[in-house]
Parts: C-alpha cells; sequence; structure tokens
C-alpha cells in the first residue's frame, strides 16, 4: 500500500512559503500556455463560427481569400443555376453574389488607420447569415451609398457609427443600420449594395459566391461538378471549412510563438519545481529512513514524492486556468494576415484547453520532481537514519 | 535453550565499512542468540558496534558474511524488497529521537505500519486504538509530534513499533533524549512489552538505569562481542 496521499498534502501545507512560490512560478507558465491556446481557439471560434454548416462558399481557384478573389458575372449565374441550391420562400435561389474590398479606416480615440473589410451584398446575404442581426437602425435601400457597420466596427472606428458618414470608393457613404453578428467575424465588416460597391470601386467581377444547399450531402457531387466544370475556374468550400481556412496561417503563427514562449518559461518553472522538492527530499532524510525502516517500498517512497510534485503542477495548473479564465472577458482586435483585415474576436477557454493546460502542468510537476523522488527511494535506510 | 525458543540468532556475522579506500571492520565474527520473550541490552562504548548490530538483525543493514536468523527466517538470504517487506510484519523500531513523521497526528503515526497490511479502515481504527490505550495517549490521539512532550512522543513511537505485533522489537537508545522521569515510564513500558505481550527487545543503550531492566546485558568492544 502506498503512502497516504495527506503526507504529501501536509508537507505542502507545512512548507506553504516555498509551495507558494513553486505554484506561482508554474501558474505563470501555465496563464502563458493556456492564453495562447485560448487565443488560438478564440481566432478559430470566431472564423469557424461566421460559417453555416449548409452554406458553400464559391471563390476562384488558387484564391486564398475573398478579397484576392474573382468571379464573373456569367460564372455567377451559371453557379446560379445549379440544382443543388435551396430556393428561398421567394421562389428565387438562395444564393448571394457578394463583392468584398479593403479600405482603410482611422480608428476612435488613437486615430491609426487599420483594414475594414467592406462586403457588397445582395437581397440574400442576410438570410444566409441568420447570425447577423439588425440591431440598430435599417437595411441599405439596394441602388443607395447606403452602408450598415457591424458592432464591432462601429465602436472602433471613427464615421461609422449611425448617422455617420464613410467617404471611400470617390463617394460618400451613409451608415443607416448596425449589425450584431455574435462573436463572428462579420462583426468586424461594413456590408452595402454590391452593385453599388462595384461600381464605386470599378470592379466587374464578383469576389464570392455564398449559397445554400437544400442537402448538405449533396455537396460532395456540386463541388466536383463545379470544379470540373471548364467554364469555370472555382473552388467551392463549405463555409465553416472556407473560415477555418482562413484562420490556418494566424493561428498557427500563435500557436508556435506561444508555445515556444511557454516552453522557454516552463524550463524555469520545473527547474524551480526541483529546487523545492529537492528541498523536501533533503529536509525529510529521517522521515525517509523510518518509513522505509518499518516498511515501505522505495517504489512507496517514489510515488510519495512524485505525487508531491504533481500535487505543485496541479495548484499550478489550477491557478494558471483560473487567472487565464478572466482574459475571456477581454476582446482583441488584430489583423487577420490571410485576408488583411481588422479582426475582433475574444479569448475562448475550451474543455480541450483546459486538459492541455492541466496536463502540461502535471508534466512539469512530474518532469520537476522526478529526479529528487528517485534519489528518495535510493536512499540507504540507515544512512537516511542517521541523517536525524 | 531450545530451538523453539530462539527469537533471533546470528552465526558468523561479520560487517565492515568502506571509508575511501580503507576497509574499516565494525563488527567481527558476532555469534550470539537471544531467546524469544528475552529482554537484551546491548551496551558499550561509541564506535563499538552496537547500532550496526541491532541494524543488521533489524533488517535495514546488510552483513558481509555469516548468517542472521529471525525467527525461522534467514534474513541474510532476502532481497532489498523482500527485507521490506519482512520488516512490516516481524520488527517494530524504537528510536532515540521518536521519528514520528511531524505532520502526523499521534493516530496516523501510529497507523503507518498498518497500511502496509491487508486490514481494512475499521480494523485499522480499533487496533490503533488498542495500542493507544496501552500506551495511555488515547487522548492525545489527535496531536501532532510537535504538540507532545518527549516522552509522549516516544510512547506513541512504542504504540506504532508494537502496531502490528512483530516478534522483535529494536531499540536504539530509547531513553537518550528524555529526562529521568520520561526515561523511566518509557523502560516501565518496555518491561511491560515484555512481561504482559511476550515480546523479544533487543536494545542499544548507554544509560546502565536503563540497561537494568533487561534480563541480559551484553557489552561490544571493538566490534566484539564479549562474553557475558
Amino acid at each position: 500500500m502506498k503512502i497516504p496521499i495527506s503526507y504529501s498534502l501536509r508537507n505542502l501545507w507545512t512548507r506553504r512559503m516555498t509551495t507558494l512560490m513553486t505554484v506561482a512560478g508554474m501558474a505563470l507558465v501555465v496563464f502563458v500556455f493556456a492564453a495562447t491556446l485560448m487565443l488560438t481557439d478564440g481566432l478559430q471560434k470566431t472564423l469557424v463560427e461566421t460559417g453555416s454548416p449548409d452554406n458553400v462558399v464559391v471563390i476562384r481557384k488558387g484564391s486564398q481569400s475573398e478579397v484576392q478573389s474573382g468571379i464573373e458575372r456569367l460564372q455567377a449565374s451559371i453557379i446560379t443555376g445549379q440544382p443543388e441550391i435551396a430556393i428561398g420562400s421567394d421562389g428565387s435561389r438562395m444564393i448571394a453574389r457578394e463583392m468584398v474590398v479593403l479600405i482603410n479606416l482611422p480608428k476612435r480615440g488613437s486615430n491609426k488607420p487599420a483594414n475594414v473589410v467592406i462586403r457588397g451584398i445582395d437581397s440574400h446575404s442576410l438570410a444566409l447569415r441568420p447570425q447577423v442581426k439588425l440591431i440598430e437602425g435599417r437595411m441599405p435601400r439596394a441602388g443607395s451609398a447606403e452602408i450598415i457597420a457591424g458592432s464591432s466596427v462601429a465602436r472602433r472606428f471613427q464615421g461609422t457609427g449611425i448617422g455617420e458618414h464613410l467617404r471611400f470608393g470617390m463617394r460618400e457613404w451613409t451608415v443607416v443600420g448596425i449589425f450584431e453578428a455574435g462573436t463572428t467575424g462579420f462583426n468586424s465588416e461594413v456590408w452595402g449594395d454590391a452593385d453599388q460597391l462595384m461600381q464605386a470601386f470599378r470592379r466587374p467581377v464578383y469576389s464570392s459566391l455564398l449559397f445554400r444547399l437544400s442537402d448538405v450531402g449533396s455537396f460532395s457531387k456540386l463541388k466536383e461538378r463545379l470544379e470540373g466544370d471548364p467554364r469555370l475556374t472555382v473552388e467551392a468550400k463549405l463555409e465553416p471549412r472556407f473560415y477555418l481556412d482562413q484562420s490556418e496561417v494566424m493561428a498557427k503563427f500563435l500557436r508556435i510563438l506561444g508555445i515556444t514562449l511557454t516552453l522557454i518559461f516552463s524550463l524555469g518553472a520545473i527547474i524551480g519545481a526541483m529546487i523545492t522538492m529537492y528541498a523536501a527530499v533533503a529536509n525529510r532524510v529521517s522521515e525517509i529512513g523510518t518509513l522505509r525502516a518499518i516498511g515501505f517500498q522505495r517504489s512507496s517512497i517514489m510515488i510519495a514524492f512524485l505525487s508531491e510534485a504533481l500535487l505543485l503542477g496541479l495548484l499550478g495548473g489550477i491557478t494558471g486556468l483560473a487567472a487565464a479564465s478572466f482574459m475571456q472577458l477581454i476582446t482583441i482586435s488584430t489583423m487577420n494576415w490571410q485576408t488583411f483585415s481588422e479582426l475582433a474576436f475574444s479569448f475562448s477557454l475550451t474543455p480541450a484547453t483546459i486538459i492541455q493546460s492541466l496536463g502540461f502542468s502535471l508534466v512539469m510537476g512530474f518532469t520537476g520532481g522526478f529526479i529528487p523522488a528517485v534519489r528518495a527511494s535510493r536512499m540507504s535506510i540507515v544512512d537516511a537514519l542517521r541523517g536525524s | 535453550m531450545s530451538e523453539r525458543e530462539i527469537a533471533v540468532r546470528m552465526s558468523g556475522v561479520c560487517k565492515s565499512y568502506q571509508r575511501g579506500s580503507q576497509n574499516v571492520p565494525v563488527l567481527e565474527d558476532i555469534n550470539f542468540e537471544i531467546a524469544s520473550g528475552e529482554f537484551l541490552a546491548l551496551m558499550g562504548p561509541s564506535g563499538s558496534g552496537k547500532s550496526t548490530l541491532l541494524n543488521l538483525l533489524a533488517g535495514i543493514d546488510k552483513a558481509d558474511s555469516g548468517i542472521i536468523t529471525v525467527g525461522n527466517c534467514n534474513i541474510t538470504s532476502l532481497d532489498d524488497s523482500e527485507l521490506a517487506d519482512w520488516r512490516a510484519a516481524n520488527v517494530g523500531f524504537i528510536f532515540q529521537f521518536y521519528n514520528l513523521i511531524p505532520v502526523l497526528t499521534a493516530f496516523e503515526n501510529i497507523e503507518l505500519p498498518l497500511l502496509l497490511t491487508g486490514l481494512t479502515r475499521r480494523e485499522r481504527r480499533e487496533h490503533v486504538l488498542a495500542a493507544l490505550e496501552v500506551v495511555s495517549l488515547t487522548d492525545r490521539m489527535d496531536h501532532r509530534p510537535s504538540q507532545l512532550s518527549g516522552g509522549q512522543q516516544q510512547r506513541v513511537a512504542i504504540a506504532r513499533a508494537i502496531i502490528t505485533d512483530p516478534a522483535i522489537l529494536v531499540a536504539d537508545e530509547p531513553t537518550g533524549d528524555l529526562d529521568r522521569v520520561s526515561a523511566g515510564e518509557i523502560m516501565d513500558l518496555m518491561d511491560h512489552m515484555v512481561s504482559d505481550f511476550g515480546k523479544t527487545i533487543i536494545m542499544v543503550t548507554h544509560d546502565p538505569r536503563a540497561a537494568e531492566k533487561a534480563h541480559v546485558v551484553r557489552h561490544l568492544e571493538k566490534g566484539i562481542l564479549m562474553e557475558s
């Protein structure tokens, strides 16, 4: 039978100042680790939730984003005629032909410029995105120089509040509404009439087509047909996949940067745990001798000290995660390098991040405690008892 | 002395330590027997090998040569892991500085050796309460060692030593850290272990008053056991 866990717990409590310092070091590392994962998850969640599972995005083949894409009107007509596209309540096919451009707008407060996505929409755009709700004002009238702004844009950029004016594409545009799109990337966009915007930016082609499938199961067949049609040079993706791909470059960058930093920090925390555990072994030499003398095996001693190190790690992990969970209250905005547009998103704490962070903290505890635990278990009983 | 009555037998036991390149002999050709239920005191000057002899027959150190038999078990043939199991079942330890675990209560310290048995929690509790009764410390069972006097700590250590009902008790200077009154109480308690519970005790001591309680006193001089 092993030495009771209460022995390890009470020893940690007895040396509470050392325990606190070690836990704080580990908590800091877990905080950075968890925050990095939360940042990446938040970014991906924002972009993936931007898409509906039964929507399909069509862009020009080889384009990484809507900004780089171009679909001619004739090609758009061919795609509109596909039988897999759902029919709306008005009897027309639920497809939106959209145009996307980037403009530069100054931020409120700092006056620093940043890119904002301008999306030209058509009559089906809103219906295809049920997560988008108009929260203030009204929709832009077709054929007018009216626009609506996502709530995140309206908060952070000059001239994007309701009733305010923006000048781009050699025209002045009036903000007539504010829309809310939950945690999706549309919050960081400005929408207007596609035909008006295409004229203003002198763009003869659409950027993307978005349509709803009447049956999601028909997607692969449709994709094969569209991508194999010699008249079309397009690529079709389900909307969540499309936005996930959009986040990949940035998510990978964040992940590599965060994990590299965390690994460097973790070396310090592991050394801290090791010093703590070496001190614990040195202070309890006679206890080790006594436990061995009364019949506890070497393995029991090793498990007792490893448990103590793992408890240190676990405490560090829980503390770090608790601190990192407050990051969910923060919304940050940054450049999405895939689309070169400003994207606002929040840190997102997922069950996977909790498991990975606690696992990471346990690994740190184990690594820091292993050598001291082996040393404790290998002590000669006579030498250990003499240590008293 | 009949074969059945022998608790410990040492035959031709030698032990030396390596100090740098030098081999320092500590015990030389030790031969002796301890009868079951006997209280033996080992005396001798510092460095004479008393504690080493005690460590060898308690199975916490290994002899260079010779045979040590405790009960029917030749402990010199046991490996490290087997020795640990053997100690758990057959030896009770009483140390000069009590060697209680400071973060555990008196109850938990006494319970420790029982964790190595198959007893249930309830059975363990019953055993510990009985041992506390024997050492008259039932009212102190929830106290930590730091909340007990030296004499009380040594009584807890004795309760821990007898909790698994071992064949032999080994005591290394059990009164060495106690005042005269407490030392007297501890020696009475050890005497009680022999007379009422039939324990075999091997005690190392410098204290002639403590040795008076023993049935047999043997002297060690420079690693050689003197005739009694």
